[in-house]
């Protein structure tokens, strides 16, 4: 397209973007927001440039604008933005359209969503390149399946035939790069294109993404949150906060040498010291042989578990979807009665079912959930929320109440200002820290966290781990620490098990469960958490024995 | 606490036409200048300064008839309104948190009764019961009550199944707690503006009926019946049905204007504060 | 060729004649075990104990109710709907002209309603936010509130008297030529036209925003199409089956609405009928009119249902 064009001037040359919104909060004046300031950036042809930050950083945003798009009310009030030589924000809409599947393709972080379920793949692969004719129906259709085969889609002679809902999330992902690369365009926009996926697809999209980059010359805007991942693909790397540029370096100085504090934050989040303790001689809570269903004992989805908590120690449970870790906390807590099998707690066997329990064992049993904001009341304050356990097990009531829940907001480091808020007014860091203050209340002897840190942006994340494992020195509690996501588990645990369709495949001391030799799917996991290390995708791929479950 | 600048002016108009209608119903007696069966003039004489509205089709003063009408008419839809509600709202909620063969056994029979028009149902049993007030609010509650059933059962549903109300079964709080501290403050801002949608349904409702003459029964009239007596005027060019058909018109679109405003206000979750 | 769409599709039929049959005996059990005495509700304070006596054996009221109830499903099904108290005909035979012409009426408020409505509703979201939105859902909000006799009043006091282009009256008779019948039926069809439109618009925008907002409208945005390809080729073949249903469900709103305007009108149709003989407390009438309306009502639902199903290509083109 741009082929007599100078090499020295780059593909896309965005100039001091400025980037606004129109928000209508309820009850109010509607009011301009401003979600990117003067940001500037380059990409060469042929390159892979990485866009990184926390929600709310604009980098889904400034992706979007290299192709003149705003989502809902977003527009572009300043800068310009220069691709293949011409500032595409004076073409107007007609130019827009030009250019939007011919020049620049864009890859959507849920294919799911993405495909339109009325038609076949197909169809809306060679879409684009018949509507700006840059291929016959019989080209494009052959490019298209030549391209499923290099991003190793089975059956790509026949996948086309089918329709979204046909084809699974890891496969929908790689058709939809596919199409993206189908019109052979100058710069592919990815945004998030794997953070949906379970961490063993993942890999490999990941790897599908890069080599298809790789081989067809195309440009691309990485946009994602996890700096891990973003170091596979990219040649450079920005990070962005707030709508602002922070640093823009290559890939191996953004992780190995930052220069500003923020990416140096980003960079180290997964390094928590933890010293692991021994396994006591007796523990507080075993899990013995539990099976349990759900649909009336039609879907298995615990088959014979058993482990062990000792007090004031960390077990991990660790598992993709479907592996049946939540549904382990459901059955202990009594939510799920088991079919077969005990829960033995302090030496006496638990109720199967919640309301034979008394209260005392209910106390010492405590949860934290995954979504901070679904598991208050949105209606309580935090002083209500807090106070409540201590009203209901202790009887506390009136100023010892208030005391003691000012000591609590104290302990998960939030002031006493915060005792008259409702949740709707708190950030989901703080969520999550009233939720721990609520389970610490109770003065339990266990805590089940389920999923606590992964829906929180990693700096957020990072600060709820350190807050819980202070915690656990200071109220000698124990935890149960449900999670997708092995660099927390090295972060925290004493004890790992590692989860798989239902059955633990490998369980004991943290040191021992993580040094080889491995079992076929600990070895798949373990191999497919991202590291912050160039060229650890590749040793990754060539080292793996089984195949993922995505496949 | 209640800052009557800051109610957006359509709320406004809503709540002082609301008021209006209100205080004439309650008032009716002091207000209108003659009795609701008092004939005082000619059949339908036109709008003056003795009759305000005019004469109705026997020569009454129309305004003291709409005075009176709607004293009957927000008498029985507020009446129709409360049973539908508490009777839905009950048996919604008791379904939603009790579950099992209650739940199923329930639903299913609501299901029946909602297959069959409201106005179709009403008047197949209309024309066994006999025809006075009790039959009517008894009718009209009940046929209403399983659109309220429903919705209420749905909102507890939802909620019943968030991690916070796990959260408080976990924690081993009994159903009182469950129902009336978790479920029913989060349930409120949608049954709130049902109740209007619903209070504006009975009015219409009843209107109808009376309008087909089979809601409140001679010498009494609503507003429905109102425009019924007064309909054979409007081939002759008397607007007099127009009144009080207009007048029901109004009262909806305000109750409907008031019930938009305080859900409006009841689904801010940071305790009114900005 | 798929199986699951045709299975579904039958038990959705199937579920109908259940319910169907459910329904009668609710009509049944409404118009007979009511706490109070049918006969004497009928006849009033002043009835005898003979003419008590004959009507109750007249109405086969000494019979067990199931025994009656059968006998009267049994008429229903082999097309025997009874005979009316009052006049003493046949009820099928009376239906028959006046199913006929309310079927006519309803007709060609569908044909008006449906496109306006669909049209307004495209315009909505076209104009999203903008003052032709806000005026076309003000005016909608308000109609709802508007009761059918207000608005067909009102026509009748506009086009009727003031300006005498229609009648005031809608008088149908045999014979009469299509273009007589449709100027009577002109402001009846009118009212019903405006009853129905404001929610049928309404549900139309709803329907048609919410497939808008989807992110394949988003990838189909992104690959440079036209906004009016967008909408031909994504959004409408997933917009189609929400807005079939939106249209089926209003149907089923227009039969209500129907009975109301049929009597502002005086026309001759099926709701008249039934308030005629509401009013009469013509019990046989009533039960089989009202089982009419039911059915014509579940029958709409059924196809709205079924077109949900058809459209959706997850159950099309099943894994």
């Amino acid at each position: 397209m741009a082929d007599g064009k100078a090499k020295s001037t780059p593909l896309l040359d965005i100039r001091n973007l400025r980037i606004e919104a129109t928000v209508y909060p309820p009850g109010e004046a509607p009011k301009t927001i401003t979600l990117v300031h003067d940001v500037s950036l380059t990409l060469e042809k042929g390159k892979v440039l990485g866009l990184i930050g926390e929600s709310g950083a604009g980098k889904s945003t400034i992706g979007l604008s290299s192709m003149g798009y705003g989502r809902g009310g977003v527009r572009i009030t300043g800068g310009e933005v220069i691709l293949n030589g011409r500032d595409i924000l004076k073409g107007g809409k007609e130019g827009f359209r030009k250019l939007r599947g011919r020049e620049v393709c864009y890859v959507a972080q849920s294919a799911a969503a993405a495909f339109n379920p009325a038609h076949r793949l197909m169809d809306q692969v060679v879409e684009a390149a018949l509507l700006h004719g840059t291929a016959t129906r019989a080209e494009a259709e052959k490019r298209a399946v030549a391209l499923f085969k290099k991003l190793s889609l089975p059956n790509p002679e026949t996948i086309g035939e089918r329709f979204p809902h046909q084809v699974s999330g890891g496969q929908l992902q790689r058709v939809m790069t596919a199409m993206a690369l189908c019109s052979e365009p100058d710069l592919i926009v990815f945004d998030e294109p794997t953070t949906a996926l379970d961490v063993t697809t993942q890999i490999d999209v990941l790897a599908a993404i890069k080599d298809a980059i790789r081989d067809t010359h195309v440009a691309a805007l990485y946009i994602t949150h996890d700096l891990a991942v973003v170091a596979q693909v990219s040649d450079e790397i920005m990070v962005l906060r707030h709508g602002r540029l922070v640093e823009w370096g290559g890939t191996r100085q953004i992780i190995k040498e930052p220069r500003q504090e923020y990416t140096n934050a980003l960079v180290s989040v997964h390094e928590i010291e933890h010293q692991e303790q021994q396994p006591g001689t007796a523990p507080m809570l075993s899990v013995k042989n539990v099976t349990a269903a759900y649909g009336g004992g039609h879907v298995k989805v615990l088959k014979n578990v058993s482990v062990d908590i000792f007090p004031g120690q960390t077990l991990a449970v660790v598992g993709e979807s479907g592996s049946g870790k939540s549904t382990l906390a459901r059955a202990i807590t009594g939510l799920l009665p088991p079919e077969q099998g005990s829960v033995v707690f302090d030496g006496r066997t638990l109720g199967n079912r919640l309301a034979d329990r008394p209260k005392e064992d209910l106390r010492q049993l405590q949860m934290i959930y995954q979504m901070a904001d679904v598991a208050m009341n949105p209606r309580q304050t935090v002083g209500t929320i807090i106070g409540r356990p201590l009203e209901f097990y202790f009887g506390m009531k009136g100023r010892e109440r208030d005391k003691r829940v000012a000591e609590l907001l104290d302990e998960i480091e939030m002031g006493k200002g915060f005792i008259d808020r409702y949740p709707a007014e708190l950030s989901g860091g703080q969520k999550q820290r009233v939720c721990i203050a609520r389970s610490l209340a109770a003065k339990p002897k266990l805590i089940i966290c389920d999923e606590v840190t992964s829906a929180l942006d990693p700096l957020v994340a990072h600060g709820i781990l350190k807050l819980l494992l202070n915690l656990q020195q200071v109220e000698k509690v124990a935890y149960l620490f449900i999670t997708h996501d092995l660099a927390t588990v090295k972060s925290i645990a004493d004890s790992i098990a590692v989860m798989y369709r239902g059955e633990v495949v490998r369980y004991g001391s943290k040191s021992k469960v993580l040094t080889p030799p491995f079992d076929a799917y600990t070895d798949l996991l373990l191999s497919s958490v991202p590291e912050m290390e160039i060229g650890w995708l590749e040793k990754a791929i060539a080292g793996r024995r089984m195949e993922s479950a995505g496949n | 606490m209640l800052d009557i600048r800051r109610i957006p002016l359509p709320s406004l108009i809503g709540l002082v036409l609301t008021g209006l209608f209100v205080l004439a119903a309650i008032f009716a007696p002091l207000i209108a200048p003659h009795g609701n069966g008092e004939i005082v003039g000619d059949v339908w004489e036109p709008m003056s300064s003795t009759h305000w509205l005019g004469t109705d089709n026997l020569g009454r003063d129309l305004l003291s008839r709409m005075i009176y009408g709607a004293r009957i008419t927000l008498f029985i839809a507020v009446l129709a309104t409360a049973l539908s509600f508490s009777l839905g709202a009950i048996l919604g909620f008791s379904a939603a948190v009790f579950g099992g063969w209650y739940d199923t056994i329930l639903s299913r029979l609501v299901d029946l009764l909602m297959s069959i028009p409201t106005l179709i149902m009403g008047l197949v049993v209309l024309s066994v019961l006999p025809s006075n007030l009790v039959t009517l609010i008894l009718v009209m509650g009940i046929l209403d009550s399983t659109r309220v059933y429903r919705l209420s059962r749905a909102v507890a549903v939802d909620i019943n199944v968030m991690d916070y109300v796990e959260a408080a079964k976990l924690r081993g709080e009994g159903s009182g707690w469950i129902i009336f501290r978790e479920i029913l403050p989060n349930a409120l801002s949608p049954l709130v503006s049902e109740l209007g949608l619903r209070f504006i349904y009975a009015v219409l409702f009843l209107s109808t009926l009376s309008f087909l003459g089979l809601g409140v029964q001679p010498p009494d009239a609503d507003w429905g019946g109102m425009v019924k007596e007064n309909k054979d005027g409007i081939v002759f060019g008397i607007p007099a049905a127009l009144i009080p058909a207009a007048a029901i018109a109004a009262l909806a679109i305000s109750v409907n204007l008031v019930a938009d405003w305080v859900l409006n206000r009841t689904t801010s979750l940071k305790g009114g504060r900005g | 060729m798929s199986s699951p769409i045709v299975k579904l599709v039958a038990q959705r039929i199937a579920l109908g004649i259940l319910l169907l049959l459910a329904v009668s005996v609710l009509i049944f059990a409404g118009t007979q075990i009511l706490p109070g005495d049918v006969a004497q509700a009928i006849l009033g304070q002043s009835a005898t104990p003979e003419s008590l006596a004959n009507l109750r054996e007249q109405l086969g009221l000494n019979q067990p109710a199931y025994i009656r109830y059968f006998h009267w499903l049994g008429g229903v099904l082999t097309g025997d709907l009874g005979t009316a108290m009052s006049s003493g005909q046949d009820i099928a035979t009376s239906i028959k002209d006046r199913l006929w012409n309310t079927l006519f009426l309803a007709f060609w408020a569908a044909v008006v309603a449906i496109p306006l409505a669909i049209t307004l509703g495209l315009i909505a979201v076209r104009y999203r936010n903008g003052w032709v939105d806000k005026l076309i859902s003000g005016v909608a909000l308000a109609s709802t509130s508007f009761p059918e006799f207000f608005i067909g009043y009102l026509l009748v006091f506009y086009f009727a008297v003031q300006h005498q282009w229609f009648p005031a009256i809608s008088t149908v008779y045999d014979g009469m030529s299509i273009g007589e019948r449709l100027q009577a039926i002109a402001l009846p069809a009118a009212a019903l036209t405006l009853v129905v439109l404001a929610h049928m618009m309404r549900m139309t925008r709803a329907a048609i925003l919410n497939v808008m907002q989807s992110a394949y409208v988003e990838t189909a945005e992104l690959k440079g199409l036209s906004a009016f390809a967008v909408i031909r080729k994504h959004a409408f073949p997933n917009a189609i089956a929400p807005i079939i249903n939106v249209v089926m469900l209003n149907l089923a709103y227009l039969v209500v609405g129907v009975v109301v305007v049929e009597v502002i009108f005086v026309y001759p149709g099926m709701g008249q009928y039934l308030v005629d003989h509401v009013t009469k407390r013509d019990v046989p009438v009533v039960q089989a009119v009202g089982l009419i309306f039911a059915a014509v009502y579940i029958s709409l639902n059924i196809i709205a249902d079924i077109a949900a199903i058809v459209a959706n290509p997850r159950l099309r083109h099943p894994k």
